[in-house]
Formats: C-alpha cells, sequence, structure tokens
C-alpha cells in the first residue's frame, strides 16, 4: 500500500511542479533581459487552455500521430516514477534502473519524430532529421557520466546511487564527480532543447528542433506534449540534483521526511534552473554543425571523469 | 524420453527432404510446387522446433551416428543444449518464413522456378539444421558447403539481373575463403586432439596453447567471421542478402549470419582451452566496430533491404561484444559474470533473428505491393497497408533496442554485464567496459535515428509514386508469418526473466553455472544482473505501468475535453498551393546531418550539375549526384583483387592446354607426393 501512495504522491509532486519549473525558467529568463516575462503560472494557465479547445488533426496523417501526444505523456510520467526524488526512495526504482530511464524517454522521441514525419510537411522532417541526430550524438556522452556514477555506486539502480552518496556529502568535489557533471549538464542542455543547442523561444524554421516537430499539433494533443517535455526536462534536472547532489533525500516516505525532502529539492531545483538561465542568457544559438563539437566535449569530460575514476 | 527428441529431430529433416523432392516433382504446376514446398517445410519446421524445445531442458544430449561407409566421415547428430538453442531460433523462423511464402509465391506462375525455389528452400533448411547439430568435423564442414551451395543458388535466383549475378560470385568467393580457413583450423585441432569428433576436440582444448592457439583463434575468427559478416569481412552481405527474393533475405539475415556466431561460440568457449585475456578484447573491439560502422553505414542506405542487410552487421557486433566480453570475464576468473555476458550475446542472437526476420518480411511485404525497394519512391503505405506497416512498426522498436520489446532486454544485459566488468581487474582493460557501453548507446540511438527514417519515410505520410499509392495490403498468410514474429518480439519482451532457464544448460555446459535463478527478482517480474541491488528492469511492469496510467490522459480528458472538437484539415503548406509528395523531407535529407557530421568517415562526393538558356539562376534541368566512399572494398580488397589477378595471369603460362605438360605435373606431383609419404 505504502508503493502506491508514495507512487502517487511522487506522481503528482511531478505533475504540478513541471510546469512551474518552465515557467519559472522563462521568468527568469525575462528578467535576466530586461523584460518582465509572463507570470510563472503561466505554463498552467496554457495548458488549461490548450486542453478546452478543439484541435485540427492533418489530412495527411495516420494513427500514428494520434497516438504520439499518449506515448510522450505516459513514457515520460513513468519515467517520473523510476527516479529518487524528494526521498532517496524511488517508488518503482525496482521497474528499471538508469538505463531505462534514458530508454523510455527515447520511446517518446521516437514516436514524436514519426509523428512529425506523418504530417508530411517538410518542418516536420526536418525537426524529426535533426532531433534523432542531436540525441544520438549526445547519447555516448550522456552514457559515460551514468555510466560513472553507476561505477562509483556500483549499480544502475538510481536509488542505490542517491543511498551510496549518503554520509558522503562532499562527494562531488572529487575530480570524477566534477567532470561528470559538466558532461551530463551539457546533455541536459541538448536534451531539453535549451541554447545555445535549440531555442525553446523561436519559430524560425531555420534554426527550430523540438518546435519544428510539434508544428501540426494544437489542443489537447498540444497540451500533452508540452506536459510531457516539461516533465522529461524536470526528469532530466532531478537526475542531475539527486544523482550528484544527493544532500535532503528523506531515507523513507514518512510525512516529515518528505516535507524537509522538498524543501531541499526545491532549493537545489532553483539553483540549478539560475544556472540553466545563466547559460541560456550568455550564449547565442550555435550553428545545427557546431553543436556535435559541444557534445563532443560532454563525452571528452565524461571519458576523463571514466578514467579518473580509474586512477583515484 | 529421450527418444522422443529423436524421432522429432529425424522426422522434420525427413519432412524437409520430402519439401524438396516435392517441390521438384510438383514443378509441371506454379501451385502444386509452392503447396508442397512451404508445406513439407513448415511440418518440417514444427517438428524441429518441438524436438529443439525438448532437447533444450533434456538433462543429457541426444546423440546419434549413421556410417557413411567412406572413412573419416560418420553422419553425426548430437543435440546439446547450445545446438538445440540454435536449432529453436532455426525452427521458430522457418515456421514464420514457411506461412509466409504461401503467399508470397503465388504471383510466381513460371512453374519451374516456383519448384526449383522450393527444391533450394528446403535443401537450405535441412543443411542449416544439420551444421547446427552436427558432431563431428568432417560431417560439418559438408553440411556448412551445402548451405553456403544452396545460399548461392538462392542469392542468384533472380539472375537474369547482372548486379544479382555479381553479389552471388562475390558471395561464393568469400564464402569460400571462410571455408578454407575452418578447414584448416579443424585440421589443426584434429591433429591435436586424434579424432574429428568435436567432443575430443573439447576434451583435449587444454592441449591448445601458444602460437597454436593464436593461429586456430585467427583461423576461425576469419572463417566464421566472414559468414556472421563482421566488419572488415562483411563486404559481401549488403550485396547478397537483399539480392535474395525477401523471404530467402529474412532467413539469411535471421539465422544463416547465426550459423557463424554458433561456430565461434563453439570454438571460443569449447575448443579454445583457457582463452587468453587478448582474444577477448579482439572480440570485443571488433564487436564495437561492426556494430558502429554496420550502423552508420546502414543510415546512408536508401534501398529498405540494404538498409536492413546493414543492420544485420550492426546487430553481429552487438552479440559479438557479449561473447567478448564473457571471454574477458573467462580469463579473469569470473564465470557468473561470463554466463550474463554469455546469456546476453545469445538473447541478443534470437532477439536479431526475430526482429530481422519480421523487419525483412516486412520490406518483401513492400517489394510485393510497390515493386520498389528505394525508399524515395515509397511512402504513405500505413493506410494501404495498415497491417504490415504496425508489425514494421513493432519491428523497428524492437531492433531500436525500446522498451518493452525483446532488443531493449538483451542490450541491457549486454549494459549490465560491461558495467560489472569494471570491478574485475585492476589493469587499464577495465576502461574498455565502460567506452564499449558507451559506443553501444551511440550505436543504439544511431540504430533508433535509422528506423525513424526507414519506417517514416517507408509508411507515413503521402505517397511518392504511383505505384505506392497504388499498393494494396498483403495476403492473410503473409500477414500471418509476420504476425507470428511480431507476437514473438512482444512476448519475448515482456517476458524475458520466463525465458532464461533456456540458457541455463548452456551456460551449466560451457562455464559450470545456472544463472536463470540470480537474473530474475520480485518472482519473476523483474530482470537482475545478478543481484537486485546491483540494477534491475521489468519489461513487464513498465508495460503494466503504461497502461495503468494512461487513465491519466483520460481524467484530464473527462475535466476538460469533452467539448473539444476534432477537424481534419490540410497540414500548413506555408500559404502554397496545397502540399505535395515533393515537400516531404526524403530519406537522403534525414540522414543529411549525419552525413555531414561523420563526413570524415563516409568522404561524401557530390556532383550538381545545372543545365540553363539564358542565366544560371534559371536552370532548366538539374542534375544531383552523391555517392560515400566504400573504404573497405576501394582499400582493402581491391589491392587484394588486383595481385590475385596479377599472380592469376602470370600462372596462366603453366595452363599450356598440352596433354603432354599435364602428364608430366602430375608425374612430377605424384613424385613429390611420395618422397613426403615414404619420408621416414
Amino acid at each position: 500500500m505504502n508503493i502506491v501512495l508514495s507512487a502517487l504522491a511522487q506522481l503528482l509532486l511531478f505533475l504540478v511542479i513541471a510546469p512551474l519549473v518552465t515557467g519559472v525558467i522563462r521568468t527568469m529568463k525575462a528578467r535576466f533581459q530586461n523584460r518582465r516575462g509572463a507570470p510563472v503560472w503561466q505554463p498552467y494557465l496554457d495548458l488549461h487552455k490548450l486542453l478546452r479547445k478543439g484541435m485540427i488533426i492533418p489530412d495527411t496523417a495516420s494513427w500514428l500521430f494520434s497516438a504520439t501526444p499518449y506515448v510522450v505523456f505516459l513514457t515520460a510520467a513513468m519515467v517520473s516514477l523510476m527516479i529518487p526524488m524528494v526521498a532517496a526512495d524511488a517508488p518503482l526504482s525496482l521497474f528499471g534502473g538508469v538505463l531505462a530511464v534514458v530508454y523510455l524517454l527515447a520511446v517518446g522521441r521516437f514516436f514524436l519524430a514519426l509523428g512529425a514525419l506523418d504530417t508530411g510537411s517538410s518542418f516536420g522532417g526536418l525537426g524529426s532529421s535533426r532531433e534523432m541526430t542531436i540525441s544520438a550524438i549526445a547519447e555516448p556522452a550522456m552514457m559515460v557520466a551514468i555510466f560513472t556514477v553507476a561505477i562509483a555506486a556500483n549499480s544502475t539502480n538510481l536509488s542505490e546511487v542517491a543511498k551510496s552518496a549518503v554520509g558522503q556529502s562532499w562527494r562531488f568535489l572529487a575530480p570524477s564527480q566534477m567532470l561528470a557533471f559538466g558532461a551530463m549538464f551539457i546533455v541536459l542542455i541538448a536534451e531539453t532543447g535549451r541554447i545555445p543547442v535549440d531555442n525553446p523561444a523561436t519559430h524560425l524554421e531555420l534554426t527550430m528542433i523540438h518546435e519544428a516537430m510539434i508544428l501540426e499539433y494544437s489542443g489537447p494533443y498540444l497540451a500533452l506534449i508540452e506536459w510531457g517535455a516539461s516533465i522529461k526536462q524536470l526528469v532530466l534536472l532531478t537526475l542531475l540534483v539527486n544523482t550528484f547532489f544527493p544532500f535532503g533525500l528523506s531515507p523513507d516516505w514518512s510525512l516529515g521526511g518528505v516535507a524537509a525532502g522538498l524543501m531541499f529539492y526545491l532549493l537545489k531545483l532553483a539553483v540549478i534552473c539560475c544556472l540553466i538561465v545563466l547559460v541560456e542568457t550568455v550564449n547565442a544559438k550555435m550553428r545545427l554543425f557546431r553543436v556535435p563539437e559541444l557534445l563532443a566535449v560532454a563525452f571528452v569530460l565524461g571519458a576523463l571523469a571514466l578514467i579518473s575514476t580509474f586512477l583515484f | 524420453m529421450n527418444a522422443l527428441p529423436g524421432y522429432a529431430f529425424f522426422g522434420g529433416l525427413l519432412a524437409y527432404a520430402l519439401g524438396a523432392i516435392g517441390s521438384l516433382i510438383g514443378s509441371r504446376v506454379a501451385n502444386l510446387a509452392r503447396v508442397l514446398g512451404c508445406g513439407f517445410a513448415l511440418a518440417g519446421a514444427l517438428i524441429e522446433t518441438l524436438s529443439a524445445g525438448i532437447a533444450l531442458f533434456a538433462p543429457a544430449d541426444a546423440h546419434w551416428e549413421i556410417q557413411s561407409g567412406v572413412p573419416f566421415l560418420t553422419y553425426g547428430f548430437r543435440l546439446d543444449p547450445l545446438s538445440a538453442y540454435f536449432n529453436l531460433i532455426l525452427g521458430l523462423l522457418a515456421v514464420a518464413i514457411s506461412v509466409y511464402s504461401f503467399g508470397y509465391l503465388r504471383p510466381m506462375k513460371e512453374s519451374k522456378t516456383a519448384g526449383i525455389l522450393g527444391f533450394f528452400y528446403n535443401l537450405f533448411l535441412l543443411s542449416l539444421t544439420a551444421v547446427f547439430s552436427a558432431s563431428n568435423a568432417f560431417f560439418f564442414l559438408i553440411a556448412w558447403e551445402v548451405m553456403a551451395l544452396t545460399a548461392y543458388c538462392l542469392v542468384t535466383y533472380d539472375h537474369q539481373n547482372e548486379s544479382t549475378r555479381q553479389a552471388g560470385v562475390l558471395f561464393f568467393v568469400m564464402s569460400h575463403v571462410g571455408t578454407g580457413c575452418l578447414l584448416i583450423g579443424f585440421l589443426i585441432l584434429d591433429s591435436l586432439a586424434g579424432s574429428l569428433e568435436f567432443s575430443s576436440f573439447a576434451a583435449s582444448s587444454a592441449k591448445l596453447t601458444g602460437p597454436l592457439q593464436v593461429t586456430v583463434f585467427l583461423l576461425f575468427l576469419v572463417g566464421f567471421g566472414v559468414k556472421a559478416g563482421i566488419i572488415p569481412l562483411h563486404i559481401w552481405l549488403p550485396e547478397a542478402h537483399p539480392a535474395a527474393p525477401s523471404h530467402i533475405s529474412a532467413l539469411m539475415s535471421g539465422i544463416v549470419i547465426k550459423t557463424g556466431i554458433y561456430g565461434l561460440a563453439r570454438v571460443l568457449f569449447e575448443f579454445l582451452g583457457a582463452p587468453p585475456l587478448w582474444a577477448g578484447t579482439i572480440i570485443l573491439a571488433l564487436g564495437v566496430v561492426s556494430a558502429l560502422l554496420g550502423v552508420l553505414y546502414a543510415l546512408m542506405e536508401h534501398d529498405l533491404k540494404r538498409l536492413l542487410a546493414y543492420h544485420s552487421i550492426e546487430n553481429i557486433g552487438i552479440i559479438l561484444i557479449g561473447f567478448g566480453a564473457s571471454l574477458m570475464f573467462i580469463a579473469l576468473g569470473h564465470p557468473k559474470l561470463a554466463a550474463i555476458a554469455m546469456i546476453a550475446g545469445l538473447f541478443h542472437t534470437l532477439n536479431h533473428a526475430v526482429f530481422k526476420c519480421l523487419l525483412f518480411l516486412g520490406a518483401g511485404s513492400v517489394l510485393h505491393a510497390t515493386h520498389t525497394r528505394n525508399m524515395e519512391k515509397l511512402g504513405g503505405l500505413i493506410r494501404r497497408m495498415p497491417q504490415t506497416a504496425f508489425f514494421f512498426l513493432i519491428g523497428a522498436i524492437a531492433i531500436s533496442g525500446l522498451p518493452p520489446l525483446n532488443g531493449f532486454v538483451s542490450e541491457w544485459l549486454t549494459y549490465q554485464a560491461l558495467l560489472a566488468g569494471f570491478g574485475t581487474t585492476e589493469k587499464l582493460t577495465r576502461i574498455l567496459f565502460p567506452i564499449a557501453g558507451s559506443l553501444l548507446a551511440l550505436t543504439a540511438a544511431l540504430a533508433a535515428t535509422c528506423f525513424v527514417k526507414a519506417f517514416g519515410i517507408t509508411f507515413l505520410a503521402l505517397p511518392r509514386s504511383k505505384a505506392a499509392g497504388d499498393a494494396q495490403e498483403c495476403s492473410s498468410s503473409m500477414v500471418a508469418g509476420m504476425g507470428f514474429l511480431a507476437a514473438l518480439c512482444v512476448a519475448l519482451g515482456l517476458g524475458a526473466t520466463w525465458f532464461l532457464p533456456a540458457f541455463d544448460g548452456i551456460t551449466q555446459r560451457l562455464l559450470g553455472v545456472r544463472m536463470s535463478g540470480d537474473l530474475a527478482a520480485a518472482g519473476g517480474l523483474a530482470l537482475t544482473a545478478g543481484s537486485a541491488r546491483g540494477g534491475s528492469v521489468s519489461t513487464a511492469g513498465i508495460a503494466a505501468m503504461l497502461v495503468i496510467l494512461s487513465a491519466l490522459p483520460g481524467l484530464l480528458w473527462l475535466l476538460w475535453g469533452r467539448k473539444g472538437t476534432r477537424y481534419v484539415e490540410p497540414t500548413w503548406d506555408c500559404g502554397l498551393p496545397g502540399l505535395t509528395a515533393e515537400n516531404e523531407y526524403t530519406a537522403f535529407a534525414f540522414s543529411k546531418p549525419l552525413r555531414m557530421i561523420f563526413a570524415a568517415l563516409y568522404q561524401p562526393r557530390r556532383e550538381i550539375q545545372a543545365e540553363y538558356e539564358i542565366s544560371p539562376y534559371y536552370p532548366t534541368a538539374i542534375r544531383f549526384d552523391s555517392e560515400i566512399e566504400s573504404p573497405f572494398e576501394d582499400r582493402l580488397y581491391a589491392p587484394v583483387q588486383k595481385y590475385i589477378l596479377k599472380i592469376a595471369t602470370w600462372m596462366r603460362g603453366i595452363q599450356a592446354g598440352s596433354i603432354h605438360a599435364y602428364l608430366a605435373y602430375i608425374f612430377v606431383t605424384l613424385i613429390v607426393l611420395l618422397l613426403f609419404g615414404v619420408r621416414p
């Protein structure tokens, strides 16, 4: 029973916090650029409005186009239950560790890319091709960084990874951890489609990647995809903060522990969001063919992290 | 109990033989030949699957010998767990392909060709079964040769086509280079063991040490590597597999390349003695290179069947990563980890067989319906061939290694084995495992990219040619064949933990450990890598949770979405008059970013010629050519070929055509042989 309750609690937290994080990043970015920006709860209003609207389906599209939003949303929701959030024990960590997380997110991307091709428009194909390319190139960097952490914990189970860091709060100062963090951070930027890899605010066809894929979606389908994307973003952020800085993770699902864990969690999220906003503000978007170089840097950082694990 | 698999085994062989003879006899009437050929093959396949299934779990090996009367040659069959496992894979695929062939061969009105195809198809299945169950080297080589020659006949089935004939010759030559290496390898083993029996090779494996071990390792690596399609021995594979009729391509990519894997498993784990660390390292490195280059070349293909053929190379690489890691663990003294890595490799062998066969049959249906393999001329088939499209999608998800299907399970096991490798040694080799793992991740992600392209361009949006627009769903037997394999993809994915006991016999025999208990946790719900603490995954749990979570969008719909209407309207066309198939992204464009990123590897050349009358800004016609370098053919094989041709020209001098000269040659040879023979 306990596991059902904890799963429900974590799912609810993820569903609620994910749009908020998107809103906070947008507002902070606006302030950094001397704009007032929309309020932080704007994403909730957008979702509410989209869910109530009707939708337009392209006449070239098949059932796959309609199935895609559900797959994107459900895989993101599923993944959110497999990673430690406020407590070190993720509700469904038995169902899969970090490899399953990465591959389930890939299922969502696979379908999104197919849904984009299903519209028959050039934009869809363009976005689909770029998204799959960049994610493929990001994969080895991500895996090397993940392996470094997994090797240190001797497990791919994320709850075990989090628990192994208990009692050694300063572990993140180890060279291997710092290098792996750098690699993961670059991958995070690429995977969530942020500057300098992709610009989430653009609709210029020459530069867009994620937006090009979802151009033909509208109404509730768009809401599911947007919500799924923000959950995916939060999943990756959570993965980053809780594997490298596992402070304040509650050892169990008691009410007090969860409340304290949530406080720490939100604090950590705020810091990492600031970092992302800083990176987005001081950088310009890269040319598409410069992105592999950035990801190569991430891979080298990850490989160095691995080698320093071997040395120390 | 021991008799049942024996009767079934020979019953199955008999059915194949009857199928071969029946197709020849019935070849006057096309339909009769087709029904006899496919029917007997189906019966044989069902019986062989049953027999292999029983033998896989039997406590003792089933072993039969039939004396041939010729010295050294006995027709020896042995169904030990490894043989039974490969026979099981073969049987499952043969069932699906035989069902599929009923419909696929229907349009063959030329009676003679249908009969010949049925004859070779049954002979092929017969020889494959013999290869997997032969118990001595002599009989193994005979079965191996029959298999190669039958495969040659099937590849060149469409022999009016010049490129098909060339593919056949390439296959023939490469195949025999491999067989030559095997022959020498077996002779060396024979000289040590004093017998051609596989069991005596295994018994005397400890004698194999030093330089002789290196030689034997390299000979078998080349011999079986050619058949498996390991890079750089792969060049025949992307030519020969697509040239054959599609159901034969499915069989070749599904199981024939696995004869190489079977041979490697036999030699590496049974005959090689104590495997040195470098042997495992070489296999691991070859696996990584084959996997990565296989998928990179697949990405550049726009011919559906060639694309699938390159993916076979990739998956052979993934299997070899498992085998290489397993050998390294044996050398480092970790039999349990070795067993996990071996199970990963063997499981991927089965999984790849199932989904690759499914994909080739899907490609066959597309070819059957549209008469083209060129993806740039396809599109929109998901509406015209919904069932084929659905099954192809299942295969595409499985081969991309995405959960919860079977490809994910074996790739997950491979990752876990590689990660476990880090703690097993203090040497620098420990870095190899995670690096191999990250390159495997790159391979898997590129495979997903490739199958977004393959599925998206072939099946989605608007048809790019009239043939694709007029396509119709294929016949029900073809759908049934694909459906069976798609169901297997799902079953092997969701029920992976229940399938694990199948490997117990093999690991017990080769490594002395049984792993099925250690690999399952939570009452079989979750798959682990030795212990639940080290990491676990539950494909069944993930699938069940996805179903439960789908209540969430339902709830959203109840709360907000009920009033929303759904309109079907044209796709946004930027204000131009209507969107046509010409506006769609092409397969070439889809893979263009990767072509540019990996330009150092591909060395793409392109040529654009614009014809114009008045000004170059108003071209009347544009010609675009693009090609990528094929480094193995150009840099590795072309010089060798040139050298061999030079020697051949030089040797032509002794072929004088005069009978006296030939008699003299025979006489000299006789003398030399006698000198050697009577030498004390």
